[in-house]
């Protein structure tokens, strides 16, 4: 549905998006992830073609975006994360606008319009003027200008950002409804959101593709490093724990740890440390075997899996900057 | 081909008639369309009050065009800058629609506001045909005149509206525009051979002579001289007709250009 080909786009001299390629099949829900600056929103109005490549070649549902540029955009249904809308307009009235201007017939919008309200649940403030909503609200007109025209390929740029979060729930709900029936791109900064609602990750980081992969395998295969938290009695000292640790080859760091949780029934005496290790089946016996072979008590042993957060942060700062 | 016509119409009539509805729905379009009464207004009334004046509207006329100068780009100021700064032309932009179908629409809409403006002036002229025996044809090549001009001076606001996010920016830089080529006559009196003749071959319309309330039958430069005084030139109509179309290109151009940034 969706190829993207070595795909770089320049501002100048600066490159916001470099050598991106990607094939987004029909009906997948992918997420775009990262912080912001990286280059979602330059990849995503490539997309749309409201910007044209710098290098490389895009096209959707088979249409070039730059040389059937008008074929290529009817098969999209696009919200920017700005929610552009006009301000001093009816619901309705601005609806009707958009639809027309996405090329469906007055007849088609007005056979349409109720069940689209009915989705997004405006249907009280179908006649309000825009300006007088909530963000939230505003959000959900933006929705439904983008689905109106019943585009194969919706494409929302960070669709939750800025609403209360009460609402949030709601939107992220409504776009997982709609991820059965389009094949959807959706940008976020925020990782439960993108694993909550996508199949599909794509990582973007300074402009490049770094991971595409399901949420799940993201994990597994990014897993470089387990954490496991463990609390020690009868140490003189951290430093002594931590020195004992690190002879062990799957640690790969050991610290005091400083959360809340850890620190709250500090017996006297009993250390609470976290160590990160390489992925080692032996790994938990190991520590468990070198802190009983000091002589010391092991307390407390947890082993945590890592979070989609921490992955992202692993993925996303710069490979040699921890080493 | 025939299918993808009507589909351009369809867009451009979208446009203009959304932005119509706009019009009437904000207060700009009333108070511009009351400024425009009232100016005008005062200027036909200066035109025809002496003991023996002539009846005609080239008092009005007079007025209304030096002063579409900056009543018109305050019709247009609104129409691309406000898409830009909402956002909105990121939507149009990525919508099945080509830069001239929103270009056209909003010209056609603020074209059609200068229209309805003008044909609340009509009564003028039911005044000058109750009270006096005006000559029609100054006031028809008047009127047509006022229409070409008009649309001249959009279509240079069109363009100010589509290079800046800030309405007030697009005012000032329209107004400014049709300032420069409506005072042209005076840098070309101070030229002389071919360029003095370029130069006033690009007068918009009649300068500073406008105040000169005593003297309205003889002080008309520029291209709208001849519509005041009953003629209508060919080279008139080509020079209006040819510079809404550039300007109207530019904001085309303009507006395309985004795409390569």
């Amino acid at each position: 549905m969706i190829k993207v080909e070595h795909m770089t786009k320049m501002y100048g001299a600066y490159p916001a998006v470099i050598d991106v390629s990607l094939h987004i099949n029909k009906g997948e829900v992918v997420g775009f992830l990262g912080p912001n600056g990286a280059g979602k929103t330059t990849t995503m109005r490539v997309m749309t073609g409201y910007t044209p490549p710098s290098e490389g070649n895009v096209t959707i549902a088979g249409y070039d975006v730059i040389s059937h540029s008008l074929d290529a955009r009817r098969h999209i249904g696009y919200l920017p994360e700005t929610v552009p809308l006009y301000l001093d307009m009816e619901v309705t009235d601005y609806l009707r606008y958009m639809g027309q201007m996405r090329g469906m017939s007055r007849k088609w919008v007005n056979e349409r319009l109720p069940s689209v309200i009915d989705v997004v649940r405006l249907g009280d403030y179908r006649n309000s003027i825009i300006q007088k909503l909530s963000k939230g609200y505003r959000q959900r007109v933006g929705i439904a200008q983008a689905i109106l025209h019943e585009p194969d390929i919706l494409i929302l740029d960070e669709p939750t950002i800025g609403i209360d979060p009460a609402q949030v729930v709601e939107t992220r709900a409504l776009i997982k409804e709609l991820g059965g029936e389009h094949t959807l791109i959706l940008s976020s900064h925020i990782l439960p959101e993108i694993s909550m609602i996508c199949k599909r990750v794509l990582v973007i980081h300074d402009g490049r593709l770094v991971a595409d992969d399901e949420p799940g395998n993201l994990s597994e295969r990014l897993r470089r490093t387990e954490r496991i938290e463990i609390s020690v009695r009868g140490a003189d000292n951290i430093s002594e724990i931590v020195s004992a640790l690190r002879d062990l080859s799957m640690i790969v760091d050991a610290r005091r740890d400083q959360s809340a949780a850890a620190n709250r029934n500090n017996n006297e005496g009993v250390i609470p440390l976290v160590i990160d290790a390489r992925p080692d089946k032996e790994a938990t016996e190991n520590v468990a075997r070198a802190i009983v072979e000091k002589g010391w008590g092991l307390t407390n042993m947890h082993m945590i899996p890592m979070s989609l957060e921490e992955i992202f942060l692993e993925l996303t700062t710069d490979e040699n900057a921890g080493e | 081909m025939g299918s993808t016509i009507s589909q351009s119409l369809n867009n451009i009539w979208n446009v203009a008639y959304k932005e119509l509805k706009t019009y009437f729905s904000s207060p700009m379009a009333y108070v511009v369309a009351a400024a425009f009464l009232a100016i005008t207004g005062f200027f036909f009334v200066a035109s025809v009050s002496d003991a023996f004046s002539e009846a005609s509207i080239r008092g009005f006329s007079a007025g209304a065009i030096f002063f579409m100068i900056f009543l018109s780009p305050a019709l247009t100021m609104r129409l691309l800058a406000e898409e830009q700064k909402l956002g909105t032309l990121e939507l149009l932009l990525t919508s099945p629609v080509r830069e001239f179908e929103i270009v056209m629409g909003k010209f056609i809409a603020s074209f059609l506001m200068l229209v309805i403006m003008l044909s609340l002036t009509l009564y003028y002229v039911l005044i000058l045909f109750i009270f006096g025996v005006p000559d029609t044809g100054p006031i028809y090549t008047g009127y047509l005149g006022m229409i070409l001009y008009g649309a001249t001076t959009l279509s240079v606001g069109l363009a100010a509206s589509a290079i800046t996010s800030n309405q007030l920016v697009a005012l000032v830089v329209a107004a400014g525009t049709l300032t420069g080529l409506t005072v042209v006559d005076f840098v070309a009196e101070r030229l002389s051979g071919t360029a003095a003749q370029v130069l006033n071959g690009f007068q918009l319309g009649s300068s500073f002579q406008t105040f000169d309330v005593s003297n309205f039958a003889v002080a008309q430069g520029g291209h709208f001289a001849d519509f005041s005084r009953g003629i209508i030139n060919f080279g008139d109509i080509l020079y209006y007709v040819g510079m809404t179309g550039v300007f109207l290109f530019l904001t085309v151009v303009l507006l395309q250009s985004r795409r390569w940034r």
